[in-house]
């Protein structure tokens, strides 16, 4: 009898924390824990907090409430694995990694079961080809075209003429910290500037060797691509042998509050990347306080809103969301399939007025997907750092990059994929 | 003299600053391993949760204010004052000694007499638990940490220096900071000596260390060393996470400098505080010398790490117990 109560008790228990089969499951792999949590927390916070908002504020979308759930990676790549495979049967709908490591490693898997992936400004580059890559999408931005974007920003600086000019790449020597490499060094051939790559170790605490080097090559510009404790050492390295700042331009993941504000006001000047605008000057933070913060559903203690990688967050679950909505008016039912979900992704569009719809108006640049491109517009913005007013401010309009160059980048590297793994091209 | 030469010579002197900044967090484990035989695993989170707390203390953070928030609907975050610098580190040694005790009260006092190994998970167990608990307490933002020690490259060393080389030499660099951590390192290593060597208490530490049943038998009371060299290594913990926080922030990653301590025990012995710092030396100057003649140009560079656990495993094969290390021979 007991045991009867016991199984039935235990049943009934999992029906109650089980979703209900009609939710719409976003699966967030977080990594509020371990060395890149700084980094983690805000981005995670900012995507849970819109969703939040779609529940409390909307009922959902489309009248089917969300189901949103967290896994914590670590920004380990097994443990990412680990997180995809304990949660793609909840019917997770698209799947936003965070990590460039565990991107690489469920490409095939994602594909395999049918779930797209959406990683934007990270990842596998080649990933835009969308002819090779069916189920992997990485608009608005990829790694090329942020090392296209840095390179342009330096020529508007040098009124379009870099030759001889030295560029140091000061990466976080992984996966992802490599990907920039190969368009450095296509834009050094064609536009003659002398390229030096400077790799520093996970977690990146100690580069005292690089930044002597630095100072001993006297680069005219320095670019980063780092993450965690690699971009404040950075950035703090670099002040201390006084390096102009102005000449620093991190990628977009190296351009966060947490990545200036231990240097003081040694950070003042410096440039990242941008995808989207920054601060909390947006309509979306009045309905968040109303219908999230206020009614103590934030998943944080609201220190980070605002802040870039918050903002980030919140972009991030804007546009899955947003392509969730437009699944739901193609394929005509609420309760969409990942299948439904990866159509209406290499369908979306989105623009301004549509964003300032959705409380952000000014955000980011408008753009639309189609079955050829998966990576979005390829362009992005300067924002730099006033270490007084503690604040990021975009110092340019989000400016072109050379398709030509990436393009060809791309087609190389996901045609090389699919030869590999004997994929035939789509789209035809 | 060619600039190579003197370049080569300013990561020299680098590399001996960095070795010193190595060899703060190693002393937290020696002191430790020393009078009890453990390895702290949670040397690395003691820095981390040391200099969260000093900073709490000068920002007049509210400890634990996320989860009052969470639990009251309140909106608290700081007291609404700041602390002066040298009254904060006096309130985070406090601490430090609050938390030496609540490791020997709650943990130690009832792991006595076992295994090392037991002793070794125990401090898995604390390097966790302290992980979120310092989380908890101070929230896991990355935090500026200024105790008023400069940083950057010294001008007056930079600018004396610069005839040497010809044009191409820019004098040598030598970060403030790191000057500051060497004479600290100095004075700390010099105190640490004079006090296991001269004081009643010092001694009683040794004599642990020697041997745990014959210093029970004279009446030394082996709860009060524990209590006491924890103490002393959460000092340690705080003069490292003091001066690598203000190198790169006070985040999660400071807990990580422990992996740079693990080649200079390997190297220096795990009991031996000039080893501690004579294997930091050796450790940062190698590290440093090998990028700059052998990695950077020829092997692509990031070779540090490698570097040094590769050197220190070199000489585990010649003097498995490190440079000043004891030799333990166990007869069966």
């Amino acid at each position: 009898m007991k045991l009867k109560s016991l199984i039935v008790g235990a049943a009934t228990a999992l029906t109650m924390v089980s979703p209900a089969i009609a939710d719409l499951t976003f699966p967030n792999l977080t990594y509020r824990t371990g060395p890149y949590a700084v980094n983690g927390i805000p981005y995670a916070d900012g995507y849970a907090d819109y969703m939040a908002l779609l529940n409390s504020r909307d009922g959902g979308i489309g009248g089917e409430k969300i189901n949103y759930i967290e896994c914590e990676t670590q920004y380990n790549t097994e443990k990412g694995v680990e997180c995809y495979e304990n949660t793609k049967g909840e019917g997770s709908l698209v799947y936003q990694p965070m990590s460039t490591g565990i991107t690489y490693q469920l490409i095939p898997k994602a594909t395999a079961d049918g779930i797209p992936l959406l990683t934007m400004g990270y990842g596998r580059t080649s990933a835009a080809n969308g002819k090779v890559f069916s189920h992997i999408f990485n608009y608005p931005a990829n790694y090329w075209v942020g090392a296209s974007a840095v390179i342009n920003h330096i020529l508007s600086l040098n009124n379009g003429n870099i030759k001889g000019k030295k560029i140091a790449l000061v990466y976080h020597n992984s996966a992802y910290g490599k990907e920039p490499i190969r368009t450095l060094q296509e834009l050094e051939k064609k536009h003659g500037f002398k390229l030096s790559l400077l790799p520093v170790d996970h977690p990146g605490q100690e580069q005292k060797s690089q930044w002597l080097q630095i100072r001993r090559e006297k680069p005219d510009y320095v670019t980063m691509w780092g993450w965690g404790v690699m971009n404040p050492t950075a950035i703090q390295e670099a002040a201390n042998i006084r390096f102009p700042m102005e000449n620093f331009i991190g990628v977009w993941w190296s351009g966060s509050e947490g990545d200036v504000l231990p240097a003081g006001n040694g950070a003042n000047g410096y440039k990242s990347l941008a995808m989207h605008n920054t601060g909390s000057d947006f309509p979306i933070y009045a309905d968040l306080k109303k219908h999230v913060y206020d009614k103590g559903l934030a998943a944080g203690d609201g220190t980070s809103s605002g802040q870039v990688l918050y903002n980030r967050g919140l972009y991030a679950a804007m546009l899955a969301t947003e392509a969730a909505r437009l699944a739901q008016k193609m394929s005509g039912k609420a309760n969409i399939s990942p299948a439904d979900m990866r159509d209406a992704m290499e369908a979306f569009s989105i623009n301004e007025a549509q964003m300032a719809s959705l409380g952000l108006p000014n955000f980011a640049p408008s753009f639309s997907v189609s079955c050829e491109n998966h990576g979005g517009p390829g362009l992005a913005a300067i924002q730099q750092w006033d270490a007084k007013a503690k604040k990021w401010t975009m110092i340019s309009d989000f400016i072109k990059t050379d398709a030509e160059v990436i393009n060809a980048l791309i087609a190389e590297d996901s045609a090389a994929y699919a030869a590999e793994n004997k994929i035939k091209e789509r789209c035809g | 003299m060619p600039a190579e030469f003197y370049y080569g010579v300013e990561v020299f002197l680098n590399g001996l600053m960095a070795g010193v900044m190595y060899s703060l967090v190693a002393l937290g484990f020696v002191l430790i391993f020393k009078a009890s035989g453990i390895f702290n695993y949670a040397q690395g989170i003691m820095a981390l949760f040391a200099a969260m707390t000093l900073v709490g203390f000068q920002e007049g953070q509210i400890p634990f204010a996320h989860l009052i928030n969470a639990v009251f609907g309140t909106e608290v975050h700081h007291f609404g004052w700041t602390m002066p610098t040298f009254l904060a580190i006096l309130f985070a040694l406090g601490m430090m000694l609050l938390f030496a005790f609540l490791v020997e009260r709650l943990i130690l006092k009832h792991l006595v007499n076992q295994e090392p190994i037991i002793l070794f998970m125990a401090t898995i167990g604390l390097a966790y638990f302290m992980e979120g608990f310092g989380d908890l307490m101070w929230g896991s933002n990355v935090k500026r940490l200024d105790v008023g020690i400069p940083q950057g490259g010294n001008f007056w060393i930079e600018e004396n220096t610069a005839f040497l080389g010809g044009e191409e030499f820019y004098g040598f660099y030598l970060d403030t900071l790191d000057i500051y951590a060497t004479v600290i390192a100095v004075v700390l290593v010099i105190s640490l000596v004079l006090f296991s060597q001269y004081t009643k208490t010092g001694r009683a530490l040794r004599a642990v260390a020697d041997d745990h049943q014959a210093a029970l038998s004279v009446g030394i009371s082996l709860r009060g060393i524990w209590v006491i060299v924890w103490a002393i290594a959460g000092f340690v913990a705080l003069v490292a996470g003091i001066m690598w926080g203000a190198k790169s922030g006070v985040q999660f990653s400071l807990s990580l400098i422990a992996l740079k301590a693990l080649p200079v025990l390997m190297l220096g012995g795990f009991t031996s505080i000039p080893g501690a710092i004579v294997g930091g030396l050796i450790i940062g100057v190698g590290e440093k010398m090998f990028e700059f003649l052998i990695g950077a140009p020829l092997l692509g560079g990031a070779t540090e790490n490698w570097f040094a656990y590769m050197l220190a495993l070199m000489f585990l094969v010649f003097r498995p117990q490190g440079l000043f290390g004891e030799k333990i021979i166990e007869r069966v």
